[in-house]
């Protein structure tokens, strides 16, 4: 940092001495070839530290073990799993940082500790030695380099496009992050369980057996009740939230005067900015037993965590997506065939159901596709509201889980991570990925291929 | 013929046809009624909701004390005069507190004998008031041998039956607050020694096992810091990205992708980038479970779209006669966006910004996956410490079994929508101030 900050100031002073201040001489303005050398210096600099941050730890853990193999009894430490020698490990890191490990600090632990500390520093002096002799050499020959028909400007603004292209492939690589995760994660699962057990599995119970003696505890992977769960809880969320939000929609643009367009537009839309576990926390306070009192009042059994309480405040949830996303298409449709369709006498009603709604109706599906999609990916609410044990029915009073609620219950609290269970968590996201880029993929092509172009 | 014959030979004025306009008025009427209430059933479920958890939520905020006289019994308390500052501290920090309290007690309400009736007696209060009572003797060592009148926390049954949530009605068996215990806080109330006030331990404090200590600055303090990690990678790569594509992208099929992409990215479930975190940061990259460096990053990838979309279309709004001028007096066009476009478009960027900020903030479901979700006491110091968010506090906190917590979890909610409401205002009142009709 110093340096380079330097490094500009040199740059800056050189590019100057060399035209005597004549500033016109210069190809590029004083300050583009200071932050030339600025660059120059910075840049190596920062790969070296990058370089120590990614490595710098695997190298001084290897140091150390490969200290430890000289020791005697040392040699079993290579002998040893990777999990036990991540656990040996993680002991020689507590015990150099002073913290509680999970052993008698024998010799060789206390050994390797010291060494530990002391490879440590060394590696941190050798790196940042390094960057700095590094970024001080590019710095003096990106000066010596400044001449006044040196182009610096150009080259700073090819280094500044190639930042900013550098940054929108992040966006590309996030997605082949989650892509290359979960396929390679999902293909590790399937190696514990066939690909048509899980798809055609009627069962889910996702505890294995620990011990090979151990009994009770199948593990089926069969995703079908999952899948159900969360449809039907899905079709209740949009059975009650399209609608609303339509009709809603269709209110606020055609029949409300402005003033109470402008009250209740925002109103509405305050549904879409409550976070999803305040919902979740409504359901399980409030709807679910006000659902099972009724039903206890009706004679009908309820379950507490029923897909009902579940699906109707998932359906609050959708209601502002759903009407903010056709009011937008309802608004889109043209005056003019509104003012044709009076012209020939119908109703606002009439116009509405037989102009309005067919002209905006791809709009309108493709609102419910991405409702659908944001109601089967939506989790807290159904992690509160609805149930944990998986259950292949169709009645929405009982208790039903989904995709969702199975992936946190297998990723919280202890997990090993190898074992099938966790792994299917996994196969599990990946499913989800897929279903939701599916309906997200139609509702675009829906509205590319059947919106009508109005000038 | 006159006006008047043609009139009625119209058919207009035929009796079909006005049966018929009646009916078609009808049906509008009922039409707009349904409409009305499509959107009254919307508007209602948000009232339902945001009066359910204040009625719920604003009782968290409160809490009740006992006064009771503490005798500051030298013979427990054994301190001696001629300690220096720390060692007194250390002294006072390890006296039997809770004898000091129970002997108080007894003192208070004489007619109780027993082991088990003082045991009752001395569950009226918190384990917190053990605290306070230490802190009285750190602060000023001179009460030893007095009796001071002390204010000390209820325990948590007595605050939900003081605040009216536990019932006298039922059955002793059903309610937690036996019927001695009531006997006691009759007394108690009688004499005026019941104190309600305001619970500043609640924003003091981090989570607890018990009701009436737990306090919400741990998770605050966690999602704060999650929130500048967020921050600091999100916005200038959003506002980098959306530069790139809006400005200097040849369009060509390699854009394309990124721009499909990004609009894709913006629609996938939050949970999957919960899931991506968990096998990138944690397992791939060895990072520290529960910190909120990982959180951070998470809701950077997540909230990542949301920036470039907004960032994207207020780039574009900055009409092209800017850019030309620019270029027009000789800058590059590097220079033309970040001397002039950037510049202009930055109150768009910024509420798009706060927007997506609000996003993360209210996110669970992602941190859940990346171990975000443990009970941690302590307030977090670092963004490498193992911390909690706001919003997870209130998943932990709706979970658990204690019915104290029940208010909590909705004066959590309350905390939780005022710095929404206040995020969301400011990029409301950015978007009013700095809006530029060009």
């Amino acid at each position: 940092m110093l340096i380079s900050s330097a490094a500009y100031f040199i740059g800056r002073r050189k590019a100057l001495q060399s035209v005597q201040g004549d500033v016109r001489q210069l190809h590029s303005l004083p300050g583009h070839y200071g932050w030339f050398s600025a660059m120059t210096s910075l840049l190596p600099g920062l790969i070296i530290i990058v370089v120590w941050i990614i490595f710098g730890s695997v190298i001084v853990d290897n140091m150390t073990l490969a200290s430890l193999a000289g020791l005697e009894g040392g040699g079993k430490i290579q002998s040893l799993s990777d999990l036990d020698r991540a656990i040996y490990l993680n002991d020689i890191h507590n015990l150099a940082v002073g913290d509680a490990i999970s052993r008698p600090a024998s010799d060789n632990l206390t050994f390797a500790a010291q060494y530990y500390l002391r490879a440590k520093e060394n590696i941190f002096w050798i790196f940042s030695l390094s960057a700095v002799a590094l970024s001080a050499l590019t710095a003096t020959l990106g000066i010596r380099k400044i001449s006044p028909t040196m182009r610096s400007r150009n080259i700073l603004e090819r280094l500044i496009l190639s930042g900013l292209a550098l940054c929108s492939l992040l966006a590309v690589l996030t997605t082949v992050g989650i892509v290359s995760s979960l396929i390679f994660e999902t293909l590790r699962f399937l190696d514990h369980v066939s690909l048509a057990d899980f798809l055609l599995g009627l069962k889910w119970s996702p505890q294995t057996a620990l011990r090979a003696d151990q009994v009770g505890s199948s593990g089926a992977f069969g995703v079908i009740p999952l899948f159900a769960g969360t449809l039907l809880i899905t079709v209740i969320a949009l059975v009650f939230a399209v609608p609303v939000g339509l009709l809603s929609a269709i209110y606020m643009t055609e029949f409300a005067s402005r003033g109470a367009r402008a009250v209740f537009k925002p109103l509405l839309e305050l549904l879409a900015g409550i976070p999803t576990v305040v919902y979740g926390f409504f359901a399980a306070l409030v709807v679910a037993p006000f659902i099972r009192n009724s039903g206890d009042f009706l004679g009908l059994e309820i379950a507490s965590e029923s897909a009902l309480a579940a699906g109707l405040v998932m359906g609050i949830m959708i209601i502002p997506l759903m009407s903010s996303l056709s009011d937008d298409v309802i608004s889109s449709v043209p005056q003019s065939l509104r003012d044709a369709s009076y012209g020939l006498g119908a109703t606002k009603t009439e116009t509405i159901l037989n102009v309005i709604i067919p002209s905006a109706l791809p709009g309108i599906v493709s609102a419910f596709l991405l409702a659908a999609s944001r109601a089967i990916g939506e989790t807290m609410i159904v992690v509160m509201a609805a149930g944990m044990a998986a259950n292949l029915t169709a009645n929405p009073l009982e208790a039903v889980t989904t995709v969702t609620v199975q992936i946190v219950a297998l990723l919280t609290g202890d997990q090993e991570f190898n074992s099938a269970k966790t792994l299917s968590a996994f196969a599990l996201g990946l499913a989800l990925f897929i279903i939701t880029l599916i309906l997200n993929f139609i509702a675009l092509k829906v509205v590319r291929k059947y919106q009508e172009q109005y000038d | 013929m006159t006006d008047k014959d043609l009139a009625s030979k119209s058919p207009w004025t035929t009796e079909a046809m006005q049966k018929r306009l009646k009916k078609r008025y009808r049906k509008e009427a009922i039409f707009k009624a349904v409409g009305l209430s499509g959107l009254l059933i919307g508007l209602c479920a948000l009232a339902i909701l945001v009066i359910s958890i204040f009625t719920t939520g604003l009782s968290g905020f409160k809490e009740t004390r006992l006064t009771i006289d503490v005798y500051m019994d030298p013979a427990i308390i054994k301190a001696a005069p001629d300690l220096d500052e720390d060692a007194r501290t250390a002294h006072m920090t390890r006296v039997n507190h809770r004898a000091l309290i129970r002997n108080s007690l007894r003192l208070a309400f004489p007619d109780v004998k027993g082991r088990r009736d003082i045991m009752t007696l001395q569950r009226l209060t918190s384990n917190g008031a053990r605290d306070e009572v230490r802190q009285a003797l750190i602060d000023d060592p001179t009460i030893i041998g007095q009796t001071i009148p002390m204010n000390l926390r209820a325990s948590s049954t007595v605050d939900m039956y003081i605040k009216g949530q536990i019932s006298r009605d039922v059955e002793q068996s059903a309610r937690k607050i036996s019927d001695k215990q009531l006997g006691w806080l009759d007394k108690l109330s009688a004499e005026g020694r019941i104190v309600k006030g305001f619970n500043w331990a609640f924003f003091s404090s981090g989570d607890s096992r018990e009701p009436e200590l737990a306090g919400i600055l741990g998770a605050a303090v966690g999602s704060l810091l999650t929130l500048l990690v967020t921050l600091v990678i999100a916005f200038p790569i959003g506002v980098a990205t959306a530069i790139y594509l809006e400005e200097f992208a040849p369009r060509n099929k390699w854009t394309d992708m990124i721009e499909i992409n990004i609009n894709n990215l913006a629609a996938v479930p939050s949970i999957i980038f919960g899931l991506l975190g968990l096998a990138i940061f944690l397992n791939v990259f060895n990072m520290p479970r529960s910190a909120p460096l990982v959180g951070g990053l998470t809701l950077a990838l997540m909230t990542l779209p949301t920036i470039i979309i907004t960032s994207r279309a207020a780039i574009r709004a900055v009409p092209p006669s800017i850019r030309e001028a620019a270029i027009g007096m000789g800058a590059s066009r590097v220079q033309t966006q970040l001397h002039h476009v950037l510049p202009l478009s930055l109150p768009g960027i910024l509420t798009g910004t706060i927007i997506g900020m609000a996003q993360a903030l209210g996110e669970t479901a992602p941190l859940l996956m990346i171990g975000m979700v443990a009970f941690i006491v302590d307030v977090p110091e670092g963004i490498l410490d193992a911390a909690t968010a706001l919003p997870v506090q209130i998943f932990l906190w709706a979970d658990s079994a204690e019915r104290g917590f029940m208010e909590k979890t909705s004066a959590a909610i309350i905390v939780l929508l005022f710095f929404l409401v206040l995020m969301n205002g400011l990029a409301i009142w950015m978007r009013h101030k700095f809006e530029k009709r060009w």
